[in-house]
């Protein structure tokens, strides 16, 4: 297993040796990290080892998990508070590719805000895939968040637009806008949602005041591109890192966070409603390595 | 898109062979490394890469190619025929029942693009093999995964069984399947709900439903997209119930799609189809070849040996 192989291989350590910097490689890379990424990884790791001299297991472990933290804390703050709007409307926006987890990461944080004593409205902003408005209804229902919706086939951005009057007339703390999965290279829906963010900033000076990507934490190298891509059309200022329950191990974020400077700001760690974690780099390398530290 | 650069350098790496007539071991050596880096930049799990590029490696640093005058060019056939063999040679049907109705179940991770497919699954049966499909709703999970199923028999005029939420999948399965016989129904298509692998609860759940319909395919559908982990997903869905066969989703994306290889690697099992887009007419049966160049992201490299 995972465990075993990595405990051999520490077992093994030495830092000259050149086996064991290949099987660091590999389980870097079976984590979804990249090639480019791992190979930085592991040349600051051989670098790192030497000036430490390096002897033990229990070192090597401990460096190792410390250079992937440094890397990561060096373009992104571990954990920032997702950005509010201090004097009234606070508006998130959900984008990503389709069947990441973005319907019900907003649940998750709708029911999360509403327990904290907030009033939260969503948007039904997917007006396109079957089932999605009724699938937002529900879970409105379940939080206890009123849900403003159009008919399928509907324009989303006077969907946006509706719930945007309707939440600041009610004096709504959170408005979390739904939307269509897209693939980033859907040029015509990649432009259907720079018009629902152009409305948002019309409608509410400094809003959104987060744009959440959700990204499945099973996607390969491609979620690199969903990141470049969507970023181009919207401010990402953040991650929702999904489906972490499953055996993935979500290491492409390290490569997003390096290159694109975009953090990581939550965790889905299930399908229910309590399953939203804050996101910590910290535990994160030490999944990379799972049951490495007792 | 991202990985313009490193298709570039592969074609780089095959042209320079190719020119060269005569190739040295260094040569494919120098090749490999990039075929290498595109596999992995490709997402096909790191294993398959390593066992691929050693297998070609032996294949093109043997006598024959080293000594012959178009080495170069043999290179880049023996790399392009190993991986379409790998994706499985030849295009491979769907199984159907000799006594109707046939059965297929739906499985997957959550979000794979299973209750998509099993519409796009039924319309393509109903044109291609004038199949009279049902529709059976059987994940009781997801909020509002029965409407989504409903909607989209509506959008194609198929029947959708439902039994609401409230009834056990495995029931829901039996139950289906009964009134599509009733109903003489010679395809049934049951849309379970995703689950992880490693959900020992939900595994179970679709051992039994498979026990109490026995049914012609299990497919195992999969998001092109995926990572390394493909191949613990597909491994483990494969042991734990014997799936017939794989469909790749959200290939209309930019994504190599490199956990095909993985897939077909790690089962054995054929990929049958393709999901190409959102709409209901957008699935293709599997073509290994195109997804060979698809993964090492030379769509001309046919016509690059061909060149030569
Ligand atoms: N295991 C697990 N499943 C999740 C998680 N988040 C979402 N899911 C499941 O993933 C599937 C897709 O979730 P949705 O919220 O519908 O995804 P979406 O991005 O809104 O999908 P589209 O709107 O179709 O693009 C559902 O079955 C969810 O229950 C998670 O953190 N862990
Ligand atoms: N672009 C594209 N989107 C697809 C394709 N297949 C499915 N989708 C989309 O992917 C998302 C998830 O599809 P679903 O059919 O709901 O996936 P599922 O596996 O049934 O999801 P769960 O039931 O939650 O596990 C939806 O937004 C679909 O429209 C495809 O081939 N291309
Ligand atoms: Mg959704
Ligand atoms: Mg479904």
């Amino acid at each position: 297993s995972f465990t075993r192989r990595f405990k051999e291989m520490m077992a093994n350590f030495r830092y000259e040796d050149e086996e064991f910097f290949e099987e660091l490689e590999d389980l870097l890379i079976e984590s979804d990290v990249g090639f480019e990424a791992t190979m930085e990884i592991s040349d600051k790791m051989r670098y790192e080892a030497k000036v430490e001299n390096i002897r033990t297991v229990e070192d090597a472990e401990r460096v190792l998990v410390r250079t992937m933290i440094e890397m990561y804390e060096e373009t992104n703050p571990n954990y920032i508070e997702f950005n509010k709007n201090p004097k009234g409307l606070t508006v998130l926006l959900f984008v990503g590719v389709n069947g990441v987890g973005k319907t019900t990461t907003i649940a998750k944080l709708a029911h999360q805000l509403i327990e904290e004593g907030n009033s939260v409205m969503l948007a039904a902003g997917d007006t396109f895939r079957a089932g999605a408005i009724q699938q937002l209804e529900v879970w409105g229902d379940r939080v206890g968040a009123e849900v403003v919706s159009t008919e399928q086939g509907g324009d989303p951005s006077a969907v946006v637009f509706d719930a945007l009057k309707q939440a600041e007339e009610k004096k709504i703390d959170y408005l979390l806008v739904d939307t269509a999965g897209r693939l980033q290279n859907k040029k015509n829906l990649m432009d259907e949602l720079a018009k629902m963010n152009r409305v948002i900033e019309r409608e509410i000076p400094d809003a959104p005041h987060e744009t959440l990507l959700v990204l499945d934490a099973t996607t390969g190298q491609n979620a690199l591109n969903q990141a470049k891509q969507f970023q181009e059309v919207t401010n990402i200022t953040g991650i929702a890192l999904t489906k972490m329950d499953g055996t993935a191990k979500g290491g492409i974020v390290f490569a997003i966070g390096k290159e694109l400077n975009i953090p990581v700001k939550f965790v889905g760690l299930g399908e229910s409603m309590n399953d939203l974690h804050e996101f910590s780099s910290e535990k994160f390398a030490y999944g990379l390595f799972k049951d490495l530290v007792s | 898109m991202a990985f313009e650069g490193l298709t570039g350098r592969l074609q780089d790496a095959f042209s320079s062979l190719r020119k060269k007539g005569k190739v040295s071991e260094q040569d494919v050596q120098d090749a490999m490394r990039q075929v290498r880096l595109a596999l992995l930049e490709a997402d096909v799990n790191y294993k398959v890469v390593r066992e691929f590029v050693n297998s070609v490696r032996e294949k093109a640093i043997g006598e024959e190619v080293l000594e012959s005058l178009n080495g170069g060019q043999q290179v880049v056939k023996i790399v392009y025929d190993e991986l379409s063999e790998l994706m499985g040679g030849e295009q491979a049907e769907v199984v159907t029942s000799y006594i109707p109705p046939t059965v297929y179940m739906m499985t997957g991770l959550q979000g794979a693009g299973k209750t998509t497919t099993a519409g796009k699954l039924a319309n393509f049966l109903r044109k291609s093999k004038n199949m009279k499909p049902m529709l059976i709703a059987a994940d009781i999970y997801r909020p509002a995964a029965i409407d989504q199923l409903q909607t989209i028999g509506e959008q194609l005029n198929i029947p959708v069984f439902s039994m609401g939420d409230q009834v056990s999948p495995v029931e829901i399965a039996k139950k289906g399947l009964e009134e599509a016989k009733a109903q003489n129904r010679d395809l049934v298509i049951i849309d379970t709900a995703g689950r992880l692998h490693i959900d020992e609860v939900l595994m179970t759940e679709l051992k039994e439903i498979k026990t109490a319909v026995d049914p012609e395919e299990i497919f195992l559908v999969v998001d092109a997209m995926t990572g390394q982990d493909a191949v613990n997903v597909a491994d483990s869905f494969n042991d734990q119930l014997d799936i017939s066969s794989v469909i790749l989703t959200k290939l209309d994306g930019d994504t190599r799609g490199g956990a095909a290889l993985s897939i077909r690697k790690v089962t054995g099992k054929p990929i049958k189809f393709t999901g190409t887009g959102e709409k209901l007419d957008a699935l293709e049966p599997f073509y290994p070849d195109r997804m060979a160049n698809r993964i090492l992201g030379m769509g001309d490299l046919l016509t690059l040996i061909e060149r030569a």
